[in-house]
This record gives C-alpha cells, sequence and structure tokens, in this order.
C-alpha cells in the first residue's frame, strides 16, 4: 500500500485532555449559573418556579465553583501555556480585529486569534467581578448596604454581558464543526489548522515536514 | 504536545483587560448605588414610553424581584380570605379583608429596600397600621413578639412588639397604586418600611403575639433577626 493518506486525515493536536475537562466542568457550571440566574432574576420565571433558596443555593454554589475547574487546570503544562498565548495580543492581532477580512486568511493567526484572545479575558474578569460581588450579596453582613446595592449593580450588568459572550462563544462555536471537535476530542485537521490559525498550523507542524501525527 | 518553542510575544492585553475589569467592578460596587439611581431617572421617562418593552430588560435595578420560597402560592379572593390574631392576646381576632378595608387606612411612599442590595425606590403603600390591630387584640403582660405566618405554608417571620407598634408598620392591602397583586403578596402582605424586606411577610394569614422572637425563614438561614436597615 503506496497510497498517501487523505489530507482530511492528517490531524493536529489542538487541547490536551486537562484542558478539554476544563473546557466541559467549566461550560456545565456556566450552564448552570446562567439558567439559575434567569429564574432569579426573571420575574414571570421567578413566579413560575419559586423555591427561591434551593434556586439560589445552586446559583451560589455553582458561582463559587466555576473558577475551582479554570484554577486547577494550572497544574496542566498545555494548559498554562494556551493562557500565556491567550494573555499576549501581537500586532497582528489589533490589525485582525480592525480588519474586514480577517476571516479570509490573509492574516496569519497563531493558535488562538484575536476575538478569542478577548473574549478569554473578557470572559475571565467577569467570572472574578461576579464572583467578588456574589460573595459581598450572600453575606450582607459584611458590608455596608451601598456597597450591597452596588454589587447587585454590577452583578446584574456583568452577568449581561457574560451572558452574550457565552451566547457569543456558542454561536460561534456552532458554526464550526471542526473547532468544536477540537475541544470535543483534542485534534483538528491540518487542513483547518492551516486556514484558521496558519501561524499555529506551522508553528506546530511545518509545512515541509508534515508527518502524520498519529491520532 | 512536545513543548512551545515559540513563547507568544506582545504586551499582556489580556492580563491587562481582567484587570481593568475587576477595577471597574470595585469602582461599580462602591459607586454603583449613585450610578443606578442616576440610570434609573434618566430612563425612566424614556421607560415609560418604550413600546418595544425592551428598556425593562436590562437590569436598571428599580424593579421588584419576585420571591416565593415555595413552589406554587394558593390564591385568596375577598370572599376565602382571612387574617387571625391570636397567640398572647386577651381577645383573638379573624378578619376578612373587607374588614381591613374598613379600617382607617394609612398610606406610606417608602422604598422597598432588599438585604441582598436591590431596592425600589418610592413606593406608594396603604393600609391598616399593624399597631392598630395590636392595639384592638390586647396583647397580655407576657407578648414581647410578634410572628407572622403567610398562607404560603412556609413562610414565617418576627419582629419585636416594639418593633411591630412603629407608625410605619402596616398590614398592606394596596401596593403600586392598586390592591397587593397576588405575586407581590396578596391580598394582604406585611409593609415594615425600616426593616429589610424579608421582614415585609408576603401572604400574610396569621399574627401570633409570643413571648420572645421566633427566627423565621430566613433567619434561620443566616439572616440577622433584626431586620432594620442600616446605611
Amino acid at each position: 500500500m503506496s497510497a498517501e493518506p487523505a489530507p482530511q486525515a492528517r490531524t493536529l493536536a489542538r487541547f490536551s485532555r486537562a484542558e478539554r475537562i476544563v473546557h466541559r466542568t467549566t461550560a456545565l457550571l456556566m450552564f448552570t449559573c446562567i439558567v439559575t440566574a434567569a429564574i432569579l432574576y426573571n420575574a414571570p420565571l421567578a413566579i413560575r418556579v419559586g423555591h427561591r433558596r434551593l434556586v439560589e443555593l445552586v446559583h451560589v454554589y455553582s458561582g463559587f465553583a466555576l473558577p475551582v475547574p479554570m484554577v486547577l487546570g494550572l497544574i496542566s503544562i498545555a494548559y498554562r501555556a494556551d493562557l500565556r498565548r491567550l494573555n499576549r495580543f501581537a500586532r497582528t492581532d489589533w490589525r485582525w480585529l480592525r480588519s474586514r477580512r480577517r476571516r479570509d486568511g490573509s492574516i496569519r493567526v497563531g493558535k488562538f486569534n484575536a476575538g478569542q484572545k478577548l473574549n478569554a479575558a473578557l470572559t475571565a474578569g467577569s467570572v472574578i467581578v461576579l464572583l467578588g460581588t456574589g460573595l459581598i450579596m450572600w453575606f450582607p453582613s459584611l458590608t455596608r448596604l451601598s456597597w450591597r446595592t452596588g454589587s447587585t449593580f454590577v452583578h446584574d450588568w456583568f452577568a449581561l454581558g457574560l451572558g452574550l459572550l457565552v451566547l457569543g462563544h456558542i454561536t460561534f462555536a456552532l458554526n464550526d464543526p471542526e473547532a468544536r471537535r477540537g475541544m470535543r476530542r483534542g485534534h483538528v485537521s491540518v487542513l483547518w489548522a492551516r486556514r484558521e490559525h496558519a501561524a499555529w498550523a506551522d508553528e506546530v507542524q511545518p509545512e515541509d515536514d508534515e508527518a502524520v501525527s498519529p491520532e | 504536545m512536545t513543548g512551545d518553542p515559540a513563547e507568544p510575544k506582545g504586551p499582556p492585553v489580556g492580563r491587562r483587560v481582567i484587570l481593568g475589569l475587576t477595577a471597574l467592578g470595585g469602582a461599580g460596587v462602591l459607586w454603583g448605588s449613585r450610578a443606578q439611581d442616576a440610570l434609573s431617572r434618566l430612563l425612566e421617562p424614556l421607560e415609560a414610553r418604550d413600546p418595544t418593552g425592551l428598556i425593562a430588560l436590562f437590569p436598571l435595578g428599580d424593579t421588584f424581584r419576585f420571591y416565593s420560597v415555595t413552589g406554587s402560592v394558593p390564591t385568596r379572593t375577598a370572599a376565602t380570605y382571612r387574617l387571625t390574631v391570636s397567640g398572647l392576646v386577651n381577645r383573638p381576632a379573624t378578619y376578612t379583608l373587607g374588614d381591613l378595608q374598613a379600617m382607617s387606612q394609612t398610606k406610606l411612599v417608602r422604598d422597598f429596600q432588599c438585604v441582598t442590595g436591590w431596592r425600589v425606590p418610592h413606593v406608594h403603600w396603604s393600609g391598616v397600621r399593624l399597631s392598630d390591630l395590636l392595639d384592638a387584640a390586647r396583647p397580655s403582660a407576657a407578648a414581647k413578639a410578634v410572628r407572622f405566618r403567610s398562607f404560603d405554608g412556609t413562610y414565617t417571620e418576627s419582629m419585636t412588639l416594639e418593633h411591630a407598634r412603629r407608625p410605619d408598620v402596616l398590614v398592606a392591602l394596596q401596593m403600586l397604586g392598586g390592591p397587593v397583586s397576588h405575586d407581590h403578596g396578596g391580598p394582604v402582605r406585611i409593609y415594615a418600611a425600616s426593616m429589610y424586606g424579608y421582614k415585609s411577610t408576603k401572604w400574610l394569614s396569621a399574627i401570633e403575639l409570643t413571648d420572645k422572637e421566633v427566627p423565621g425563614y430566613w433567619e434561620q438561614r443566616g439572616y440577622d433577626l433584626d431586620g432594620t436597615i442600616h446605611n
């Protein structure tokens, strides 16, 4: 058998097992937070569901748990490496954000595009703020009333913002099955990587050395 | 992954965004109370004329949030509603909605303040002063506190007799310019203006006089027995 394997079969490792576990648990906790938040906040839902104490408990403990997988992930070398990538904005990232042709591949994107980097930072910052303001509301005797009113105000607006970020994140994921496969199974096709993340594909598998990585 | 040859370059924008958001959140905690007042004053006229109702979806914070600790609460009408006053009293009584409506009504325009921070400014309340009902019941010398029960079957609250006799504690029949709706705890609820919302028992069904304060639903779950609003 001398036939070369089809290019579609060639894959690149994108996310380690640790990263995928962090993603999955975070998604589950985030989903729980959002559903319970909707019940606590939206009047018709609150009236229909009732059981405020129970809904509150589920919301608050999911919220307290939300950062835990992200922090535990720091044990993983691959996770830390990806955090470093997400943190740094190169000049091309700013160009990518401004460009109308950001999707045509003319700007060679690394492992994460600037939108993903921005989403990661905004999500992380929002989670920190929601956790802090949530703690202030959960322990009302700790602070003065005006801080609790401020916390409610901040919590509501940041929750709205984070909800939109998550919605956007899911929308982009739904439109890109290969990106989803990367997060579900850990690897992506070389073709996809060269199209969406050309600089990263070159970095992990230089063009002249197209060795097939085993699945 | 077999190591990352290229360490990512460029300024740490991610970290700056995170720190910036955290600072923004912190500023919001300190000054959000005032920002919210300004924002809701600004948007109130718009919201009133907004045909799409979209503005009401934004967390402007000046609307009621509906708390119910049970699944569903039965409905009581003028025909079926009863309020009992009992316990350490010389003259226990049962009131119908009509009885309460026939009594002297007190009007208040005061904020509704939740212990977690949200508040609804300038709510119109009207009802019978709790002190009037207590006087009519002639509490015995041993009575030191008042306990409220709710016809949701679960919720209870209490306050000292001294607090209960304050002129700003109402057995409210009206709020927001109409009868207290079922979702707001109608037809009859407590409104204690100088205390956090958890003291303002919804769906009021009974008032009992006791020799000491019995911790209520939220107080068994960590809230202060004294619900007086401290700024």
